[in-house]
């Protein structure tokens, strides 16, 4: 802590000392109950280092090509082989692991506040207001997720952020769901009816009573959703329409003009599959392991999987 | 039952109509230069206003959606700006070979996801419960299309096989026909069964606790008739739940593997469409799905109101 900063107290000092002390028991108590969910934190956390130190990790940068490597299987100096471009494998993945995670958290992000917005005044005003809602989300959910994301793009464009914005919007519909109905559980509770009888205002029940209580599904949506968002953006950009080339995502690595040089190099067909699958993985055991911590009740109402 | 099934209908009228207003709104959406993108990319008209016409974006938004409803429901979707035929005969054609693809895919699924999720529940937290909940998230894990790739790419590496190119009309030859669509329904199927394996054991789990399953033990009727009769009938209602929700994701999976498996549905359409920014034939592949989608979640709520006189009675609320 820097000098210059005003001295916290003592009680502060302590009450966070527990805080850390409590938190980290916690994260144990929940290491030694759910083995598989540590796991999946664990490759979490990785895919986050990875994304983070990627220039330092990689071998070389991702578009840059190495004299006489083309199509190089894998070996000490390649460790993943090259591409048809003479691009090393090792490297483009550890790049793909920046737009894995750029685009699974802003989509995450852009959909949970949608979500929460939607879910928790539709399930807490309910009336005209809540039924007016739930039609629209009815027709915005009727629309295969990976069919209406595909059209959106055709309208925004290949690009990074408008990938962000179309997984976001539309996976927001479903999470407004899980969110609504949680939000109708606790608004029932007499502690919200005591708060409206003491003056509070809408605004003050939904941060203060509402929003800590629904938090829980909140976390567990987001958890899982940004497996499926990274799945999504994979696919998408599979099919070309997600992150243009020749930034590395690990769904683009697998389509286009790689597809045909696959059968002399299947190297080139195997590691960013292997990282898709890997960090999902991560993300779906991680997910599922808080749910069944955090929130029991929301046992099976996981996310849509794109495929 | 009448009175629910009117209810149900009732309610899926106001989804259809915003569903349909989305998909009329998507190329307004467009930003002007991609108008101008098009016709210079692909020549869709003389000059920008004569395209424009043809998008229909140069009247008031009112009058044009309710002119292209009344379309819709004449059954005009429109010409494909790319070939200039007809969307909705186009899609006459190519709807069969995705319908069957995804019913494929949904039937591949149910036949694992039932007894698995039966099996797994039953014997919970044994080896089994284990193997099988294990392979449920790595079905969730692994993308599809990588799948496919490898499926297509490995064999031909080893054996120096691969898929026969270009479509086989079930006329000439049936078995080659239903052959085609085996893989492909396999790996699309695969997400979908491992939700439907994890609910199915989610909900069976919770009724097994029951009063009443406990009662059926004492009585001693067979672990059959317990888990079956007693057990799975009353688990089914998310099941079945999930399902219907599954029917739309397994149409939307149909562009990725008609894409990759070369077989001319209606996700093939979509995908060619997208990349010509072809409007109308986007516009009428996704208003055919969401027609498709939401018949299926009242055919859905049918299911429920016959598999558990509870919600026939009490109107379905």
């Amino acid at each position: 802590m820097a000098d210059d900063e005003k001295r916290p107290s003592a009680s502060w000092a302590r009450s966070s000392v527990i805080a850390l002390g409590s938190s980290a028991a916690a994260a144990g108590r929940f290491c030694r109950r759910k083995p598989l969910g540590a796991l999946g934190g664990l490759i979490v956390v990785g895919l986050i280092v990875i994304a983070v130190f990627a220039d330092r990790i990689a071998r070389y940068d991702y578009d840059e090509t190495i004299a006489g490597a083309r199509m190089n299987p894998p070996s000490a100096r390649f460790w993943m082989g090259t591409d048809n471009l003479g691009r090393d494998m090792w490297s483009r993945v550890v790049f793909g692991a920046r737009v894995s995670v750029t685009v699974g958290f802003g989509a995450v992000l852009v959909g949970t506040v949608l979500a929460t917005l939607i879910g928790v005044t539709s399930g807490y005003f309910a009336g005209r207001y809540d039924a007016v809602v739930q039609r629209v989300v009815d027709a915005w959910q009727s629309f295969p997720f990976l069919i209406i994301i595909l059209s959106l793009m055709a309208v925004l464009g290949p690009g990074i952020l408008n990938v962000i914005l179309a997984l976001g919007v539309v996976g927001a519909a479903g999470a407004s769901r899980v969110i609504r109905s949680a939000t109708i559980a606790v608004t029932g509770n007499a502690y919200v009816e005591a708060a409206r009888a003491l003056g509070c205002g809408h605004l003050r029940i939904l941060a203060r009573y509402v929003l800590p209580n629904v938090a829980a599904p909140i976390i567990i949506l987001a958890t899982i959703g940004l497996g499926s968002a990274i799945l999504a953006e994979s696919a998408l950009s599979f099919l070309g329409f997600g992150v243009p080339p020749p930034y590395p995502s690990w769904g683009g690595m697998l389509s286009g003009s790689g597809r045909s040089y696959m059968y002399q190099a299947p190297w080139m067909a195997l590691w960013p599959g292997v990282a898709i699958s890997l960090v999902v993985y991560g993300f779906n055991m991680l997910g599922d392991a808080l749910r069944d911590v955090l929130d029991p009740r929301l046992r099976g109402a996981s996310g849509r999987p794109v495929r | 039952m009448s009175g629910y099934v009117l209810h149900r209908l009732l309610v899926a009228i106001p989804s259809l109509l915003i569903a349909s207003f989305i998909v009329f709104a998507l190329p307004r959406l467009l930003p002007g230069d991609v108008v101008q993108l098009m016709l210079e990319e692909h020549a869709y008209g003389r000059n920008l206003d004569e395209l424009r016409t043809r998008l229909g974006l140069d009247r008031p938004i009112a009058t044009q959606y309710v002119e292209w409803l009344g379309r819709v429901a004449r059954g005009d979707l429109g010409e494909s700006l790319w070939t200039g035929r007809p969307v909705l005969g186009e899609l006459a054609r190519r709807l069969p070979v995705s319908l069957e693809l995804g019913l494929l895919a949904i039937c591949f699924s149910i036949a694992v996801a039932l007894p698995v999720g039966i099996i797994a529940a039953v014997r919970q937290d044994t080896v089994a419960d284990y193997a099988a909940r294990s392979a449920a998230i790595l079905g969730l894990s692994v993308p599809g299309y990588w799948v496919a790739t490898l499926v297509i790419v490995l064999p031909a590496i080893w054996w120096g096989w691969t898929p026969a190119a270009g479509f086989i009309d079930f006329r000439l030859n049936p078995w080659g026909h239903l052959a085609q669509f085996v893989l492909p329904a396999v790996i699309l199927g695969v997400a979908s069964a491992a939700v439907l394996m994890r609910m199915t054991r989610a909900m069976l789990l919770e009724v097994l606790r029951q009063d009443y399953v406990r009662t059926a033990w004492s009585k001693g009727l067979r672990e059959r008739a317990v888990v079956l009769k007693h057990g799975l009938k009353n688990a089914l209602i998310p099941v079945v739940t999930i399902l219907g929700l599954h029917v739309a994701q397994v149409f939307g999976g149909t562009v990725i593997f008609e894409t990759i498996f070369g077989l001319p549905g209606m996700g093939l359409f979509l995908f060619d469409a997208i990349n010509q920014r072809d409007y109308p034939v986007i516009q009428g592949v996704n208003l055919l799905i969401v027609a498709i989608v939401v018949a299926t979640n009242l055919l859905v709520d049918m299911v429920y109101a016959v598999i558990d006189p509870r919600i026939r009675y009490d109107g379905g609320r």
